[in-house]
């Protein structure tokens, strides 16, 4: 087979010909790292490339096959991991210069559970710095550029990871979503990306930005890959207190094309916020593709909606400035220049270590915490972070899922939104909630507009990732937005 | 009508420091501006009345989480210092802390 057929693969579609022996773990590894040589200077997805543990990976993965051992649906397939993600002896960044030479001692629970299950890992996605952003712009080393258009950005923060994916750089790749830095540019780049529901996947090892809204999910080409995808990652781990215990169940039951008597609700206010009218007409097209199929819907209104960013941009910031707080050049990464004392030494690592957009997070969130000010800012978003919750619970008891755009526009120019605190900040508008609320959140390729893809996000209730699976396998089986392929120019 | 609140230049020096943040002549003009913006943008939020709201600080109810009292292997010091930039006799190193 040829080599861009291999990388273009999906995780189900590799699997088949892995187990039938007509192709090896060795070979579709070898396709996938001539693919990264060749379209990662353009696309600049990874920061870190890990050919060797890769090809050591497969060859562990072929004898496994060739031993006749029955093999799971990951085995052999190269999949790439966030740069926020704990690997053992490999360089995990945060795409930020205060951790350029960090190599942590251990596996985060994912990394560890991809690895039992046979996958190849074949490099470290590029982000915003510490996952703090919306178009990985914001990366302390280089910008990813939009495989769909290399002037546009890719999204973020899971940039790096959508980039990859959509440039068939890997079959798969894992993101994190604080405020919908998996679902945006998995909008941004034409994939499938996921937030599950928070707690159903372990934090372990996920360098923390903001604890009580942090989710790991899949980014895939396809509804069926995050399935796929879930059924490893998901699941209690006693390194994370906040993981849910709560059976898994086998995502991949959920994948059947009948959205017969759902109901869907539409809620008006995720249209209002700057969603554009090409957005706007995909969302709505799609929604009425999924009424022919025999699914209900109804505008619904949910009037809290508003205050999600200025309740995300309280809450977040402040969780980020105290996790940051450990960046202090004593045990690890950067420390800054030499300084006569502790405390100086602490200004300086941080000065040099830090890009302007934590920085700016930094002293936000310490300016909420701060004496004085708590009442007006964290305990405020906070009660409104219940009202938003509550708004859910009220629409979920009508409704199934909850449909929207997933960005109010298509991915916009690289640095045409860079200096203005606010204009980037709305591309988080219609994500955001999901993340305050705790529930699952999927975004699928619904249209193209300009030849940039546009997202559509299924928002279901608490644990309730198999409905939104079902309802975006029920569309994609009707369409073929997500077999598209960008031509990276 | 949101309140309106402004942070001076020595206010943003002062947060700075509380967050060990070293910053710039032209930083500390930069985020005086933008961190105005943001609490304007704050203000918003004053406009619900949730005087009798409950806050969520997690939306899991997670009450204390604990797992038996075992002993367990430590990571190795030789991995444990693998990171640092600077180790000094099994310790990490950081500039003097006390006056001799």
């Amino acid at each position: 087979m040829a080599d861009t057929n291999l990388a273009a693969l999906t995780l189900r579609e590799a699997h088949e010909l892995l187990k039938t022996k007509q192709v090896t773990s060795r070979e579709l590894t070898e396709a996938v790292l001539r693919r990264i040589e060749a379209v990662d200077n353009k696309v600049k997805a990874f920061v870190s490339v890990t050919s060797e543990i890769a090809l050591e990976r497969a060859e562990a993965a072929d004898r496994k096959i060739a031993s006749g051992e029955p093999i799971g649906p990951l085995t052999g397939a190269p999949i790439a991991i966030k740069d926020n993600m704990c690997t053992r002896g490999v360089l995990t960044t945060c795409s930020s210069k205060i951790l350029y030479n960090y190599k942590p001692i251990y596996d985060a629970t994912v990394v560890e559970r991809l690895a039992d299950a046979g996958a190849v890992m074949v490099g470290k996605t590029n982000l915003d710095e510490f996952a703090m952003g919306s178009s990985t712009e914001n990366s302390g080393f280089f910008p990813t550029h939009n495989p769909w258009n290399l002037a546009a950005a890719p999204g973020g923060s899971s940039g790096g990871s959508t980039a990859s994916v959509a440039a068939d750089e890997c079959l798969a790749a894992l993101g994190s979503d604080t405020g919908g830095s998996i679902r945006q540019p998995a909008s941004f780049c034409g994939v499938v990306g996921l937030k599950p529901t928070y707690g159903r996947v372990s934090r372990y090892g996920l360098v923390a930005f903001a604890s009580s809204l942090d989710q790991i999910g899949p980014v895939t080409k396809d509804v069926t890959d995050a399935a796929l995808l879930m059924n490893v990652i998901a699941g209690k781990d006693p390194c994370d207190s906040t993981s849910l215990d709560v059976p898994v169940p086998d995502y991949t039951k959920a994948l059947v094309p009948d959205v017969k008597g759902l109901r869907i609700g539409v809620p008006k206010e995720y249209f209002g916020m700057g969603t554009t009218a090409e957005v706007a007409d995909s969302v709505w097209q799609a929604i009425e593709l999924l009424r022919s199929l025999g699914a209900e819907y109804r505008e619904t209104s949910m009037p809290n909606t508003e205050y999600g960013l200025p309740t995300y941009y309280i809450i977040a910031p402040s969780e980020a400035s105290s996790n940051l707080a450990r960046y202090d050049g004593v045990r690890y990464g950067l420390r800054g220049k030499s300084a006569p004392d502790p405390v100086t030494m602490f200004l300086k690592t941080r000065d040099e270590g830090f890009g302007a957009e934590v920085k700016q997070r930094i002293m936000i969130g310490t300016y909420a915490l701060s004496a004085g000010y708590y009442d007006a800012y964290y305990l405020k978003a906070q009660k409104v972070r219940t009202l938003l919750r509550q708004d859910f619970e009220r629409a979920f008891e009508e409704f199934d899922v909850l449909i929207s755009p997933t960005s109010p526009t298509v991915a916009f120019g690289l640095g045409e939104r860079a200096d203005d605190p606010f204009a980037m900040k709305l591309a988080d508008v219609c994500t955001i909630p999901a993340n305050l609320a705790g529930i699952p959140a999927i975004s699928i390729p619904c249209g193209f507009h300009n030849g940039l893809p546009i997202g559509l996000q299924i928002m279901a209730p608490g644990l309730g990732e198999e409905v939104a699976l079902r309802v975006a396998y029920a569309f994609e089986q009707n369409t073929d937005y997500h077999k598209r392929k960008p031509t990276l120019g | 009508m949101a309140r309106r609140v402004t942070l001076s230049r020595e206010q943003v020096e002062q947060v700075a420091f509380l967050a060990r943040l070293e910053l710039t002549d032209d930083e500390k003009d930069r985020l005086t501006e933008h961190l105005n913006q943001i609490l304007d943008h704050f203000g918003k939020l004053q406009e619900l009345e949730t005087e009798a709201v409950e806050p969520t600080s997690h939306v899991i109810p997670v009450e204390n989480v604990f797992r038996p009292d075992a002993e367990r292997p430590s990571m190795p010091v030789e991995d444990v210092l693998a990171n640092a930039p600077e180790v000094q006799d099994d310790c990490f190193g950081v500039p003097r802390v006390v006056e001799t």
